[in-house]
């Protein structure tokens, strides 16, 4: 029997002379962003455009691909052109009429079109090179700022201030090795860095272009596949992307690209050299730990399966994702669905599961279709069915449909529905590693964890160990969105703090307002104030200051949201989604949404924030399963930090957010108001008066309280 | 189980020995602590739905649900705690927010779990009422009525109807707040594969499953002067009746019953003993004569109308082999009709015949067009349960407890044992196995105790020596244990020559419309089962007469009007067909 890691090794070589020929050796590479998110932008009208456009030309140096998504929402749809020797241009907001220019100009004539890229959109000039000097906090430490300054004295007295950029980045991967610096489009990483060696390699690199080879870092990491595409624009270069390392950079669709990129080796590595309890201890020793919303250490999950002795065990993939506004999984299966795959073959090798499935929600078309190709190629390829990889090991694996239900992503409710059940959680004990689907050891962990696990057995769990904090390892991938600048899919590291990740990732608050608070976990998840802002991310801070790590939600709001709104938004989804089989889920989180509907509508009576925290403390105590546990949360997290926004609510009838309109009042203040008449043009029932030039009045007994004055004044004269 | 497998456990400072797969309340429950619980039944699945059991477990985060919770050695439980009766309390009162304010007009008032677990959690006072769920009361079936209002989804009915009887016509559907239990797509319970055992309202611990009741219909009857209004008592309701009026359980009270009959103002009191006898004087023809010709075996009986239901929609293929006779109510409801009215000279139509059932199905059975007259009207008028009887004996100032014995009305009340054991499971096969013994060999039963087919357990299976006739019989109570003897006969997998079925769990003696459980025992408890069916051994074993072909009363009643067992008139008035129902049920 040949060992699966020299099949492995075997199939990469052909996958990679097959893409060689089909398009690495092309002059120029064009990829088209191909996810829900980017088509529903418009991204297949991208894609065909260029069809017609090169079939029409056919530049022969020219290939056309489609790539998952990168994570920038609200750029897409998202063109990159890759040429050899320069760094990747990224077009954002791609249409057909702009695909007709950029044909034109850039992939005709050589010339990009500088305004439609993402780094013009960010502030950065087109510059020959880029330096992207890390600033994470390792390197920091290490002595990061003064690389910076470094390599901006160097570069100006060289005279290469036009044509060289230095940006601040982080966590770029190797942070053992800082302070660290990365120059595009050479893609070379230089590491142990000081003011010294900065002065050499702007000597010998920037201004010769010959890279210095003794600095430069030469570890391979599969975690660092996605910089070199995109690194070079702020928003990627603060992240740092283990589960999206091939989001946006892989064809998402084609086996030879995952095999390129270091796919499948991992799991052929495995089952070549590594024995299923040391794959185990591996997973236990990197840290990692689930990322549904839980933060259960995945190692001991694995390790409780293994152990059990039972003739059939099942590995299931989580892919329900149902959080609102919530994609992060998604995303991650089309971008890189292999990943998933490889992830679950490994579990499966470890506990001794010969049975996999993926639980996902229907309304993921396309990543359903992602990934049963990606199981069809995997299986024809031989790393899925019997004897995987030419070992003895047998593993499949099954795509399964959940009708999106909320609670089918808590594991035991899964199961239920795996096995054609209502969808309601079971009590636990026992728990699924030990009697889980049809009553075998199952172990479930959610796609961003298999994603992961790829990257702790090639990149190492000890290094793995070290992203993040002690306690929370690795990274944690967000769906960023809310009143910030820059909203999408980040990936930062554990520990980073949500200060950073506002005004660093984020970009800061729309129109520069004030921050008011941020929401992270999802329905299950609390709000947490300016004042917490410097919390770092990881799965026990979050927890104690009153918020959880969820799957990954992360909502910013401003000054212009009313906490009490917010708080009952997400418990009207709660109860909504509450399954009902148990008793304080299914009626008290009703009794909550009916309390804060009548504060919100201005019938709120003293003693009401004291029935919200009792009935919260009954139902987080008394609930089932996560669901009804972190139910309450959001309205305990808006009582604790935000407690004076219920009380003015309550006695005043007041919601400072203007957000709750039962309790809105608008007047227009005479000293302010110079009488354009524009509030009263858009008043749609007619009740504000008053002559032009003088100052008008709202009549608060017609008034709807529908905002339209507040918006259209410019002259800050209507009060609420 | 050896010492060492055992656990120590300190629950409220007590410290005691445990097996590892008990649970804490099951080992609290030993030790004289009866946590408080709703949703949890020992007989169904744990669901650990109602959250009311909530005790504190030293190193838990939360306090977690002792009747799903495994004990562990060393393990430190608090039972009772000002928390946990905070949380118990808010729990019964979320509950009953989301209930009617109906306790003192409601059918279970006084007997209704939610409102004792409402007064002794002390629920004084409603703080989070709110909004109340909305759902229509469905009557559409003559023998359940479902009540979605007073639900507190505990899943009991759920699991009971899946678990035990096999049926699963009960889910939870929709989710939150508007969840509620109903058959597939919300339909009406007549629309759906229910087959009307009742044991659903069994288990329910409020009304939100009762049966439908026909006490106003009985009354307005025993207050009309012109009807001539009779009685017949199913063979179990002897053996049960007495707990609705404070005896103990298993007490058997058929004077008092009779007696008790006469007062409420019946002009004649009847047994559906005798007609038992009957059934089996018909079966155990159409038994041989199958025998005889080895067609169509085995026979299945049919006097449940729960299995009857239940074959219709779930086992179609297997009906050729049910056994044609009518149920002993409906073969004695027919005769009241017809010989009856002969003998007396009462027109049919001014004979008002009521039954007393253990059953809730047969209040299905009655309306079937098969049970009626060809002149349209039905054979049995109102068929009431064990409980609808007991209540109205109340109402009309029946002191049971006080009352001497009576006898019941000839030539229709004259039983023998045989008659007696049908309301126990195992009770028809032993009653038609003493007769075919006889009538097979011609000579006398040696033994007339069958002891093989006596007992709760869910399957019973035989092999009965007669002189060298080897007959393989089988016992079944509770549906989906029918389904096993079922699925053996289906696949061929086994030969058996005679089967009884029982659709509820121990036979009639656990029928659907028996009365609630007094406290100390509860529905589906096995002890409950056998002491009420060790109430018709006893009365069968003081019995001088044990042979239902012994019964003078039927071998007059062939003589003067039948003829002969399965002849010409038996066919018309004592057998009956069977049709498959749509909706079909998922076995």
């Amino acid at each position: 029997m040949s060992r699966p890691l020299d099949m492995l090794i075997n199939l990469r070589k052909q996958a990679v002379q097959r893409l060689f020929e089909s398009k690495f050796k092309a002059e120029m590479r064009i990829t088209v962003g191909s996810a829900t998110c980017e088509n529903a932008a418009g991204s297949e009208a991208v894609h065909s455009r260029f069809e017609e456009l090169m079939g029409e030309h056919a530049p022969k140096a020219t290939v056309l691909s489609r790539v998952g998504c990168a994570g920038k929402c609200d750029m897409e749809p998202v063109v990159t052109v890759i040429t050899r020797n320069s760094i990747p241009t990224k077009y954002i907001h791609m249409t057909p009429e702009r695909v007709d220019e950029v044909f034109k100009k850039h992939v005709l004539d050589g010339e990009p079109i500088e305004e439609w890229t993402m780094r013009h959109h960010a502030g950065i000039k087109k510059a020959e090179r880029v330096v992207s000097v890390c600033e994470c906090r390792e390197c920091l430490r290490n002595g990061g700022k003064a690389i910076e300054k470094a390599f901006l004295a160097e570069i100006e007295k060289s005279g290469l201030s036009d044509r060289v950029v230095v940006m601040r980045s982080a966590a770029q991967g190797p942070e053992e090795h800082g302070p660290l610096a990365y120059v595009y489009p050479e893609e070379v990483m230089y590491k142990e860095l000081t003011p010294e060696k900065v002065t050499e390699i702007v000597a010998s690199h920037l201004v010769e272009g010959k890279p210095v080879d003794t600095y430069v870092w030469t570890g391979d990491r599969i975690a660092n596949r996605f910089q070199p595409v995109f690194g070079d624009v702020p928003f990627f270069g603060s992240q740092l992307r283990l589960t999206l390392r091939n989001c946006g950079v892989i064809e998402p669709e084609s086996l030879d690209e995952y095999l390129a990129v270091r796919g499948y080796e991992a799991a052929a590595h495995a089952l070549t050299d590594i024995t299923p309890d040391d794959v185990v201890k591996t997973v236990f020793d990197s840290g990692l730990r689930g990322r549904g919303g839980g933060g259960f250490p995945s190692g001991v999950k694995w390790r409780f399966a293994a152990s059990q002795k039972v003739d059939q065990k099942y590995i299931i993939c989580n892919a329900d994702e149902g959080d609102p506004g919530a994609f992060m999984d998604r995303s991650t299966i089309e971008g890189d669905p292999h990943t998933i795959l490889e992830g679950m073959i490994i579990g499966g090798y470890a506990i001794g599961a010969t049975k996999g499935f993926i639980y996902i929600r229907a309304e993921y078309p396309l990543a359903i279709t992602r990934l049963e190709k990606a199981i069809t190629d995997a299986r024809e390829a031989g790393f899925l069915g019997s004897g995987i990889f030419g070992s003895d090991f047998d593993f499949d694996i099954e795509v399964r449909l959940g009708a999106g239900a909320f609670v089918c992503g808590e594991e035991t409710a899964l199961i239920n529905s795996i096995e054609g059940k209502r969808g309601m959680p079971r009590p636990r004990p026992p728990y699924p590693s030990i009697e889980g689907l049809w009553g075998k050891p199952t172990v479930i962990n959610n796609v961003e964890t298999f994603a992961n696990i790829p990257v702790v057995l090639l990149d190492g769990a000890e290094w793995f160990s070290t992203v993040g904090t002690e306690k929370s390892a690795g990274t944690k991938v967000f769906a960023l969105a809310g009143d910030v600048k820059n909203t999408g899919l980040i990936e930062v590291p554990m520990g980073t703090t949500l200060r950073e990740v506002v005004y660093g990732v984020g970009g800061g608050i729309l129109d520069d307002r004030e921050f008011k608070a941020v929401q992270t976990g999802g329905p299950a998840g609390g709000c947490l104030p300016a004042s917490l802002l410097d919390t770092p991310i990881d799965y026990d801070t979050l927890a104690e200051v009153g918020s959880i790590m969820g799957s990954g939600g992360m909502i910013v709001m401003d000054e212009g949201s009313c906490m009490v709104n917010v708080a009952k938004f997400f418990l009207d989804f709660t109860q909504n989604e509450s399954c009902g089989k148990c008793t304080p889920c299914r009626e008290g989180t009703k009794r909550m949404l009916e309390i804060l509907t009548r504060i919100s509508e201005g019938e709120g009576v003293e003693g009401d924030v004291e029935k919200l925290l009792r009935l919260a403390e009954t139902i987080k105590m008394t609930s089932l399963c996560g669901l009804g546990q972190a139910a309450p949360n959001p309205v305990i997290s808006t009582i604790t930090h935000f407690r004076e926004e219920y009380d003015s609510h309550i006695r005043d009838k007041h919601c400072s957010a203007g957000v709750c309109s039962a309790l809105a009042t608008y007047s227009i203040d005479a000293e302010k108001c110079i009488g354009c008449t524009a509030c009263k043009r858009v008043c749609p029932v007619d009740c504000i008066t008053g002559a032009p030039k003088v100052a008008h009045v709202i009549d608060d007994k017609e008034c709807i309280k529908c905002g339209s004055c507040f918006d259209a004044c410019k002259f800050d004269a209507v009060k609420r | 189980m050896t010492e060492s497998t055992k656990v120590e456990v300190v629950i409220d400072g007590v410290t005691v020995q445990a097996a590892p797969e008990q649970t804490i309340m099951d080992v609290a429950d030993g030790i004289g602590i009866r946590i408080p619980r709703l949703c949890y039944h020992p007989s169904l699945s744990t669901l650990g739905a109602c959250r009311i059991c909530v005790v504190e477990v030293e190193g838990q985060r939360n306090p977690v649900t002792a009747c799903t919770f495994p004990v562990a050695d060393g393990m430190k439980v608090r039972t009772s705690s000002p928390l946990l009766r905070k949380l118990r309390r808010d729990v019964v009162e979320l509950l009953l927010d989301n209930h009617p304010k109906e306790c003192q007009t409601c059918e279970r008032s006084g007997n209704c779990e939610l409102q004792d677990l409402a007064y002794s959690l002390g629920v004084r006072e409603r703080l989070f009422e709110g909004e109340r769920k909305r759902f229509p009361r469905d009557a559409s079936s003559p023998a359940v009525i479902r009540d979605p209002e007073k639900c507190i989804l505990c899943g009991r009915c759920v699991r009971v109807c899946e678990e035990v009887q096999g049926v699963t016509n009960l889910s939870q559907q929709h989710r939150g707040f508007t969840n509620v239990v109903a058959p597939a797509h919300d339909c009406d319970m007549s629309d759906s594969v229910c087959i009307q055992c009742g044991q659903c309202i069994n288990v329910c611990p409020t009304a939100a499953f009762v049966e439908n009741s026909s006490t106003d219909e009985v009354l307005d009857a025993l207050g009309n002067p012109d009807l001539h209004v009779v009685v017949h008592t199913a063979p179990s309701i002897r053996a049960a009746v007495g707990e609705g009026f404070g005896f103990p359980v298993g007490t058997p009270v058929t004077g008092k019953m009779v007696t008790a009959c006469r007062l409420m103002g019946f002009d004649q009191v009847f047994d559906t003993n005798f007609s038992a006898d009957l059934t089996i004087v018909e079966e155990a023809t159409e038994f041989l004569s199958r025998i005889a010709s080895g067609d169509r075996l085995p026979l299945i009986t049919s006097c449940s109308p729960g299995w009857v239901n239940f074959m219709e929609r779930f086992y179609p293929e297997l009906m050729p082999l049910a056994s044609t006779c009518k149920s002993p109510m409906s073969m004695l409801s027919t005769l009241l009709k017809t010989f009856y009215a002969e003998k007396t000279g009462i027109a049919p139509e001014k004979i008002y015949v009521v039954s007393v059932m253990p059953c809730t199905a047969k209040k299905f059975e009655a309306k079937r067009p098969e049970h009626m007259a060809p002149e349209g009207y039905p054979y049995t008028d109102a068929v009431i349960t064990t409980r609808e009887f007991v209540w109205l004996a109340k109402c009309l100032g029946v002191d049971f407890q006080n009352l001497p014995d009576g006898e019941f009305d000839n030539p229709l009340g004259e039983s023998s044992g045989a008659g007696d054991i049908f309301g126990a499971t195992g009770g028809v096969m032993e009653a038609a196995l003493r007769t075919a013994y006889e009538k097979v060999t011609g000579e006398t039963c040696p033994n007339l105790d069958f002891m093989d087919v006596r007992g709760v357990e869910g399957v019973k299976e035989a092999t009965i020596d007669i002189k060298g006739t080897k007959i393989n019989v089988a016992v079944s109570n509770g549906l989906n244990n029918a389904k096993t003897i079922l699925d053996r006969v289906e696949k061929g997998d086994k030969t058996y020559h005679l089967i009884e079925i029982m659709a509820c769990p121990g036979g009639c003696v656990a029928g659907g419309g028996q009365p609630y459980p007094p406290s100390g025992t509860y529905v589906l408890d096995p002890e409950l089962t056998k002491k009420r069916a060790q109430a018709l051994y006893t009365i069968d074993a003081q019995k001088t007469l044990r042979k239902s072909h012994e019964n003078p009363s039927i071998l007059k009643l062939y003589e003067d009007f039948l003829g002969e067992p399965n002849g010409h008139k038996s066919h018309e008035l004592l057998h009956t067909n069977y049709t498959a129902q749509e909706p079909r049920g998922v076995r």
